[in-house]
Formats: C-alpha cells, sequence, structure tokens
C-alpha cells in the first residue's frame, strides 16, 4: 500500500533573469513513499528538494503531474478538506525560529492546531493529550511551556514542533533540513528522535543537502540535481556503490573526520559553458565548476506561482517577489531542458539516470 | 532523555546576542520594551504632551467661550485682549470662538480621514499582498488610478453638484483620495510577512487567510500601522486646512482654514489685522508639528538602530 | 610566533549588565598555521574571532594583548585599526556573501576598496586579481557582474579575494563554509589551503561549527565552551585523541558517511550552555560533564598537557601529573 506518490511532478518558475525565460525548479520527479519509511532527498542548493516537499505540504502547486495520497490527488483538496489533509501531512522547517509568531508565546502553535482540529476538547484533555506528545519527544512540559521562542534554544524548538505534528494524526512529515541550523549537539537527538518516530510508523521526507545525516537516518536515499532525480534506491546500496557521476562527486566532495580529501591541483580550468574542464578528470572538473545556481531558487516561494503550461507560455506574469534575485550565471539555464534524463534500473532498488 | 534547563534564568540573553545574521535568535522587542525607551523619548513626550493640550483646548475651549463662533458680536475689529480674548474680525465673529471650535472641528476631519483611508488603505494593501497575482494587479491599478486625480479639482467639481458640504463629506472624501500610500505600504509589508515560515505553519494548521492576515501578519506590522495612522491624522488635517482656505471645505462651520480663507478675502495681512489670521496658523502648524515629532520619536522607540543612546 | 594571543577578553553591554563572550582567552599561531576556532552557538568564537579585527562598536576588550608579527594590534582603537585591517590582519565576516552590495559590479567594489586603502599601484594589484580569480577557477568577466548574478560558492570566493588582496598577515574567517553546497564548500576550504601554501596569507583562523570541514584544512583546531577555551591540539591528534570531555562527546555525535543508525546510535550532549551573564564559577562544562568532581568547581587552567596539546579539565591534569597516559575518557568512535 502507497502513502504517497508523486508522479512526473514538474515545477516550473518564471525566471527573473535578463532574457526571462522559464526556469525547471522540479523535472517530471516521480517517487513512492511506504508507510513507516524514512527516504532522504539529498540535493544542493537549486535541486528543487525544498520544492518538493512544499509541493507536498500543498504549500506550493505543481505545473505538472499529480501528488496521490492515500490513492487521492491532493490538488482537489481544498477548505475542509485539504484542512483534513493536513492532519495526515505536516512539515517541520529550517530554521526553527521562524517559525514561531515572535509576538507569542511558543506553545500558541498548539493553540492554532486545537482550534482548527480540537474545538470541542476540554482543557484537561487538552494538557493531557500535549504532555503527552512532549513527553514522545523527550520535553519537559515544564520547561518548554509558557515561554517565548527566544528563551528557547534551537533543539528545544525543532523538538516542540515536531511534538504538533504529533498531535495530529500525522502518517507524513516533512522534514525540511530541520537539524542544519541546530548545534552538533543537540542535532543527534533530533535525529534520534525521528528514528524512533518512524519506528512507531511514521513516514517522514527528511530533506537535507548533508549525505552523513541522510546516510544515517533514512531507508531509501533520492539524488537530486537540476531538479531532476539522478539517482534513486535503497540507501545501503547508493552510498556503498554509486553509479552516477554526480553522486560520486558529492561523495568525495563530503568532508569527514578521519579522511581527507582526495587533492587534485587547483589549475586555472577553462570554464565552458556547459561546464566540461580542460584536461582534469571530471569529479575534479565539476567540483571547480559546478557552480549551482544561486540560492534564490532552492527558496521555492519567492518567484512567481504558475497554474498551467500553457498560461506560463502565453501570460507575463510579473514574479511576486521581482528584482535583486536573478537567477545566476546562466549554466543551468542553458544546461536544463524540461525533459530530465531517462532512469534505468542498475539492480533491483537502485536506480540511475543517464547522463545529461 | 529529557532535555532540562539547568540553571539558565527565565529571560536569559541569548548568549549570542551579538550582530548576528539572519535568522539570529535574540530576544524580539517586548511590549515593555516599548514602553521603556517610550517613556523616556523626548522627541515622542514632546509631541505628545503638545498634541495632548491642543486636544484639552478643543474640547474645553469652547465651553469657555462667550459667543457661539458664528454669533456676530456688535464689535468688530477688536484687538485681542479684554472682552474678546482674541479679538473680533471684520464681520464680527468672536475670534476665540472660532478658534476652538475649529480646533474641534480640526480633529474631528482629521479623525475621519484617517480613519477611512486607513481602512480602505489597510483591506486592500492586505488583499493584495496576500493574494498576490491577478488581484494584486488589479488592486495596484485601482490605485495609480486613485493617485492621478487631482483631489482639488474633483472636490470642486463635486462639491458644486452638492447643496451643502459637511464636515462628514470633507472627511470622507480625504479618506477616499489619501489612501493609496496607506495600500502600497502595508501591501509591501505584507509581501515581505507572508512568505515567513510561521505563516506557512498557521496555513499548515488549517487556517484561513483572513485569520492569517489579522492574527499572524498584520500584529507584526502593528508598529508600522500605528505610524501611518499618526501619519494620516496630520496630513487629513493638514489638507482639510488647506480645503477650507480654498474655499472648498464645508460652509457651515467655522474651521481654522475656513478662518484663514476669511482672513486672505478681507485682506486681512494688508491692513495688519494681525489676530485674525495668526492664531489659526500657529495652531495649525502647532498641531501637525505636534504629530510629526511624536512620529518621529515613535519611530526610534520602535527601530533600535535609531536609538541614540 | 606570527600571532599572539594573550589573556584576551571581551564583552558586551546588554540591558541586564556586561556579558563576558570571551574570557580570558590564550594561543598563539605560527607562520603558515590555519587554526580552526570550533565550537558551538553562544561559544564566543565569532567574537573572539571577529574582534581580532574589527571590535564592534557594542563591545569591548576587557583585558589582554594581541600581537600580530611582533607588533601590538590595538584592537580597541578603531582609528589605529583601520590602517591595519586588509593590510595586516583582515576579516571575512559570517554572511558576508550576503552582505555585498547588490548595486555595484564586483570589479567597482574593488576598485573602491583599493582607493579608500590608499593603494598606489593599483594596476599591478588588479593584475595580481585576476590571476588570483584564475588560480580559482572564477573567470575575469566576473568582475563586471552583479553580486545576485553569482552563485553563493561564487560569492564566497570573491569575498575571500578581497579580503586577501592586499596579503594580510591574518586572515579570520568566520563560517565561510556554511552556508555553501558541498561541492562549494571544498572549493572554498582547498582555496583558503592553497593561498596560504602560495603565501597570500600568512596564517588564517578558521571559525565554524563544522569539525569535519576543519579536520580537512586546518592544521590545527582550537575547542571554544561558554567563552574559554577547552582544547587545543594539532588536528590529527584532537580528531582521534581528543581528551576534553566536551571534545569527545562533540566527536562522538558527529555522524559520518557510511554510519546507519541500526548500526550505531550517536549520542548528544544533555543540556545547554550555560548563560554568559551569569556564568556558573568553576569548570563551565561542569553541569554536562559526565567526569565532574569536586575539583571542577574550581577554573581548570588552560595547560599544555603534551607538546602543542592544550587542555582546560581537572580531570586531565589529574590523569596527566599521575600517570603519563592519555586520560580515559567515552570510548572514541570506532571508525566504521
Amino acid at each position: 500500500m502507497t502513502t504517497l506518490k508523486f508522479d512526473q511532478v514538474s515545477k516550473l518558475f518564471r525566471s527573473t533573469a535578463r532574457g526571462g525565460g522559464l526556469t525547471p525548479a522540479l523535472r517530471k520527479v516521480s517517487f513512492e513513499m511506504q508507510p513507516g519509511e524514512v527516504i532522504s532527498l539529498i540535493g544542493e542548493s537549486g535541486s528543487g528538494k525544498t520544492t518538493i516537499g512544499r509541493v507536498l505540504l500543498r504549500l506550493a502547486k505543481p505545473t505538472s503531474g499529480t501528488v496521490t495520497f492515500d490513492g487521492k490527488d491532493i490538488a482537489s483538496y481544498s477548505g475542509r478538506g485539504l484542512k483534513d489533509y493536513y492532519r495526515h501531512v505536516q512539515g517541520v522547517f529550517q530554521d526553527p525560529f521562524s517559525s514561531y509568531n515572535p509576538i507569542y508565546r511558543a506553545d500558541r502553535v498548539y493553540d492554532l492546531v486545537r482550534s482548527s482540529y480540537f474545538p470541542e476538547v476540554g482543557d484537561k484533555e487538552w494538557s493531557d493529550k500535549v504532555e503527552a506528545a512532549l513527553d514522545a519527544v523527550a520535553l519537559n512540559p515544564g520547561d518548554v511551556l509558557g515561554k517565548y521562542p527566544h528563551q528557547l534554544s534551537g533543539g528545544q524548538q525543532q523538538r516542540l514542533l515536531i511534538a504538533r505534528a504529533l498531535l495530529l494524526d500525522v502518517k507524513v512529515l516533512v522534514a525540511d533540513e530541520i537539524i542544519s541550523m541546530l548545534d552538533a549537539s543537540t542535532r543527534v537527538d533530533v535525529l534520534n528522535l525521528l528514528v524512533k518516530l518512524k519506528r512507531q510508523g511514521l513516514a517522514i521526507l527528511f530533506i537535507t543537502h548533508d549525505l552523513s545525516l541522510g546516510n544515517y537516518v533514512s531507508d531509501r536515499t533520492i539524488i537530486l540535481r537540476h531538479g531532476a532525480i539522478v539517482e534513486m534506491g535503497a540507501t545501503g546500496k547508493i552510498f556503498g556503490n554509486p553509479q552516477h557521476d554526480y553522486t560520486k562527486m558529492l561523495l568525495t566532495a563530503v568532508p569527514e573526520l578521519h579522511k581527507k580529501w582526495q587533492h587534485a591541483p587547483l589549475e586555472p580550468v577553462a570554464v565552458s559553458a556547459n561546464g566540461a574542464g580542460g584536461g582534469l578528470d571530471a569529479a575534479t572538473a565539476e567540483i571547480l565548476t559546478s557552480d549551482a545556481p544561486a540560492s534564490a531558487l532552492a527558496q521555492a516561494s519567492i518567484l512567481a506561482e504558475l497554474t498551467h503550461a500553457e498560461q506560463v507560455v502565453k501570460r507575463d506574469l510579473r514574479a511576486v517577489f521581482g528584482g535583486g534575485r536573478a537567477v545566476a550565471s546562466g549554466k543551468s539555464q542553458v544546461a536544463v531542458a524540461l525533459e530530465p534524463p531517462a532512469l534505468h534500473e542498475f539492480e533491483p532498488d537502485h536506480l540511475v539516470a543517464e547522463p545529461e | 532523555m529529557s532535555e532540562s534547563l539547568s540553571e539558565a534564568p527565565a529571560a536569559a540573553v541569548a548568549a549570542t546576542g551579538l550582530p548576528g545574521g539572519p535568522g539570529a535568535a535574540s530576544a524580539p522587542p517586548r511590549r515593555n520594551d516599548f514602553l521603556h525607551y517610550g517613556l523616556r523619548n523626548r522627541k515622542l513626550l514632546f509631541g505628545l504632551g503638545l498634541e495632548l493640550i491642543l486636544v484639552l483646548v478643543a474640547i474645553i475651549g469652547p465651553y469657555l467661550a462667550k459667543n457661539p463662533p458664528m454669533y456676530i458680536t456688535p464689535y468688530p475689529l477688536q484687538k485681542p485682549g479684554g472682552q474678546y480674548w482674541l479679538g473680533t474680525d471684520l464681520t464680527g465673529y468672536d475670534l476665540y470662538s472660532q478658534l476652538t471650535s475649529g480646533l474641534r472641528e480640526s480633529y474631528l476631519v482629521g479623525a475621519l480621514g484617517a480613519g477611512c483611508a486607513a481602512l480602505i488603505g489597510m483591506a486592500l494593501g492586505f488583499v493584495a499582498g496576500w493574494r498576490g497575482g491577478w488581484l494584486d494587479e488589479l488592486v495596484q491599478m485601482i490605485t495609480n488610478i486613485i493617485v492621478m486625480i487631482p483631489s482639488l479639482v474633483l472636490l470642486v467639481v463635486i462639491g458644486s453638484y452638492l447643496s451643502s458640504r459637511s464636515v462628514l463629506f470633507e472627511g470622507v472624501f480625504i479618506g477616499l483620495t489619501t489612501w493609496p500610500w496607506v495600500a502600497r505600504a502595508v501591501r509591501a509589508q505584507t509581501f515581505s510577512l507572508r512568505s515567513r515560515e510561521y505563516v506557512d505553519l498557521a496555513r499548515l494548521s488549517g487556517k484561513r487567510p483572513l485569520s492569517i492576515i489579522l492574527r499572524e501578519i498584520a500584529p507584526n506590522m502593528a508598529s508600522y500601522l500605528f505610524l501611518v495612522v499618526i501619519l494620516l491624522f496630520g496630513s487629513s488635517m493638514l489638507l482639510a486646512a488647506s480645503y477650507d482656505f480654498l474655499g472648498v471645505g464645508p460652509n457651515n462651520v467655522a474651521s481654522l482654514g475656513w478662518t484663514m480663507n476669511q482672513a486672505n478675502a478681507n485682506a486681512a495681512l494688508n491692513y495688519h489685522l494681525w489676530w485674525w489670521f495668526i492664531p489659526p496658523g500657529a495652531v495649525l502648524a502647532l498641531m501637525v508639528f505636534a504629530l510629526l515629532i511624536a512620529n518621529v520619536g515613535l519611530d526610534e522607540v520602535f527601530n533600535p538602530k535609531l536609538r541614540e543612546s | 610566533m606570527s600571532v599572539n594571543v594573550e589573556n584576551l577578553s571581551v564583552a558586551y553591554r546588554s540591558r541586564r549588565g556586561d556579558v563576558t563572550a570571551v574570557d580570558n582567552v590564550s594561543f598563539a599561531l605560527a607562520d603558515g598555521e590555519i587554526m580552526g576556532l570550533a565550537g558551538e552557538s553562544g561559544s564566543g568564537k565569532s567574537t573572539l574571532g571577529n574582534a581580532l579585527v574589527y571590535l564592534d562598536p557594542r563591545m569591548k576588550a576587557a583585558g589582554g594583548t594581541v600581537t600580530v608579527d611582533g607588533k601590538n594590534l590595538p584592537i580597541s582603537d578603531n582609528n589605529a585599526m583601520r590602517h591595519r585591517r586588509m593590510t595586516e590582519v583582515s576579516l571575512v565576516p559570517q554572511y558576508a556573501m550576503s552582505a555585498l552590495t547588490p548595486t555595484r559590479k564586483i570589479g567597482k567594489m574593488i576598485d573602491d576598496l583599493l582607493k579608500s586603502h590608499r593603494v598606489k599601484d593599483r594596476a599591478e594589484v588588479i593584475t595580481e586579481l585576476k590571476r588570483r580569480l584564475a588560480l580559482i577557477g572564477l573567470k575575469e568577466d566576473v568582475l563586471s557582474k552583479y553580486s545576485f548574478e553569482l552563485s553563493g560558492g561564487m560569492r564566497q570566493r570573491v569575498t575571500i579575494i578581497m579580503s586577501t588582496l592586499l596579503n594580510p598577515s591574518l586572515l579570520v574567517a568566520d563560517e565561510v563554509t556554511s552556508a555553501l553546497d558541498v561541492s562549494s564548500q571544498r572549493a572554498v576550504g582547498e582555496m583558503l589551503t592553497e593561498f596560504r601554501d602560495r603565501g597570500y596569507i600568512k596564517s588564517a583562523i578558521t571559525i565554524t561549527h563544522d569539525l569535519s570541514i576543519l579536520a580537512q584544512i586546518a592544521d590545527s583546531i582550537a575547542i571554544m565552551y561558554a567563552g574559554r577555551l577547552a582544547e587545543r591540539a594539532p588536528t590529527s591528534v584532537l580528531v582521534d585523541s581528543p581528551l576534553h570531555p566536551y571534545t569527545q562527546a562533540l566527536l562522538a555525535s558527529l555522524p559520518e558517511v557510511g554510519v546507519r543508525h541500526d548500526q550505531v546510535t550517536l549520542t548528544g550532549i544533555p543540556g545547554r550552555p550555560p548563560s554568559l551573564v551569569n556564568p556558573p564559577s568553576g569548570c563551565r562544562f561542569r553541569e554536562r560533564c559526565p567526569f565532574a568532581f569536586a575539583k571542577c568547581a574550581e577554573t581548570p587552567p588552560f595547560e599544555e598537557i603534551k607538546p602543542g596539546h592544550l587542555v582546560a579539565c581537572w580531570k586531565v591534569s589529574q590523569e596527566n601529573a599521575d600517570t603519563a597516559g592519555a586520560g580515559q575518557g567515552l570510548p572514541v568512535r570506532e571508525k566504521v
């Protein structure tokens, strides 16, 4: 039984760079998610990983393709239906502090849930529920209730938000870089919490750029690049036997405590439009020239939302956040076509894309 | 494993409250912070104090007048002093009475105009900022049209069709013609605030847009909205006085502008009848000046970077 | 010694009183050494690094001296420091890449920089600039672009080039790799070592919370906790055999590629760093330390346990005095 299915989901943004044109943030992404499964979505900035999370959370609308949850197309929900959808699908974001409205107390986020979903529940019953949720995330109610967000640490803030999701009957949690802004000593606690929740049946979409985190916590891994999937499958297989050049590049570039980077000399490289280096091995050339598009792209909420692919071409909608957010040096725009490279099966549960 | 707060005091200063970049979790201003700085800001205190005095005069003043403002006394062109504190004008109106009732009218019009403009501007600004897209385009179009219409000409045209113009009419008219900048400012702020993550979280909690705008976005703009209203108030009063001075204001009450209109029409300057036009002008200037000073002070209170100390 | 910091303390004023963000810190850098300054938020690492180059007006140096190339560095005197910035000491602040003026082209910005420092041979410096750009793989046309036309990695490298153009003796780089993609991180990290190798900078202090990056580029690492130095050692020593309980716990909480939750369960450190408004007496890690004992109520001295390896911990000092061996701590996680 599939909980979640992405089917050929694409999202196009109208680029605000000179020359305009459309930038695909997602290119026909397809994958499935089972109950209780942790999938890590790994990619650098501009890969589209945050966009996938936002599309799943109905905070952004795909230009084409469908997202199905428990068999139903999520685009069909609105009003009450959407509210019900959020009972089962919730998200936690990267910056814990920004997720709280700074003028209210932190636990107001629980009051929002209560007024929307549990209006008839009595005070005692509600506070029991809250305490149970806090207990599940290893927080002491006395430490966190009644406080303002700035009085809590990043780890506490994040756990409070995870507990919020647990108040509902959540089946899928979108965790978008939730620990990248936490201190090293608290990261692991939140990670272990995710593992514990997974064992209790929660499916988690773990979005990250950090390969070691993805490896630690997930069952399956999807590697994203420029909006398309380049490698997908069981985590052990991806990390143990990476096939795509991009995955290999990522793994060589990750800094590790006990292993030094393989050094290639930094020579001046002729950077051509499609990024091919002169005379150096592909991995090094990639390292030197793969300046991924500006992170402006990754912050998917900034640019214009478009409704249909046809209107995209015909209508000239002004970007909601115009000016100053132009996309970077043109390399990725030039190189990327709407049609992503095809995926073929390298081994069971290990799909690799053709080189682009 | 429970994470217990060992000994950190409840309102602990974030140890990093240092030059932090985006996302630094330093303590946001609390209401008693505003109070603390507000009570110490000289500009704010001075401005508010002055305004308060004028308001008191507006409230109590008319009761101390011996004659109603439009009552023609038998002693025209009296210098100030003696029976008529501010003297009388050519027709014989008691100028003190005119001044104090004029103050009242000014405040009334100011409040009306500011209220209307604020309501319309904020409503349109929130809607345009929240929805974006075609609705935003539409609102911007309307805004641009209103901005382009010369309000004075419009007032003259409309006014000539009306048998009588009242303070209510003037206030509403000012409200209907001065809201554009409010709408633009509110729209810009709303755009910026609506992409915050706590707004996303409210959406994920099943909240409707209206609830989100009123409970999440507007309170974060509260200080800004406050300043907007103050500025609107001041400009409405000034605008009303200008209309009155030009003769297109209400024709049945004595207002500051109207008095100055009369003074001008009767060449008071040439005849050295200074007590006719200087008091209303001075009082008007003071009213607006006090508000603007208070506004600058309030800006400093709300924006820590502007504080001197 | 290229850089010598002795008993440096930096405090800032807050409504609740003075907060000592950096408390009595001493260390020395040799010529050509890249030191990593690591710690979590609130440790004071940013304050320390920034204070060496630009002391924010809200802060004040509350004691101690800084010497660069044998000369005293007057960090409290803004006017005196102005002449030394960029030429003797230089800083790449945190979020620098987001702070580039969006309305000026990169080349123009650099030109302004050179003018403000009254550099005489601008043409020569520009030639050198172009060589360095090519060295790190940036095309010359970057100079005619605006900052928002560049990607994050490119912007970061441009800021580093700008900061090192006048060949400072000391470069302080504050979280320069944090907001970058993995490939850009590597590019920037290797750029720092390359610049040091070629003599564009003499020594550098890299401030970060990411120990694995430091393991790649730093010669030595200093760990800060709650405003004080906890441990300082050459990189390989610190990573393989850390002595301070905080360092050990920190290393034990880092997931590495290849490690899965069903193989090894990582552990964090319970509790939070103490508030610096009213810091506890004695060792500041005491509350969270599994080895704390009575003596920890006194402030442990930051002393040299082995050549080049300094630790501020009573347990380590005692064991060092008793035996000649390394302290026993949490088992360093076996490499998988």
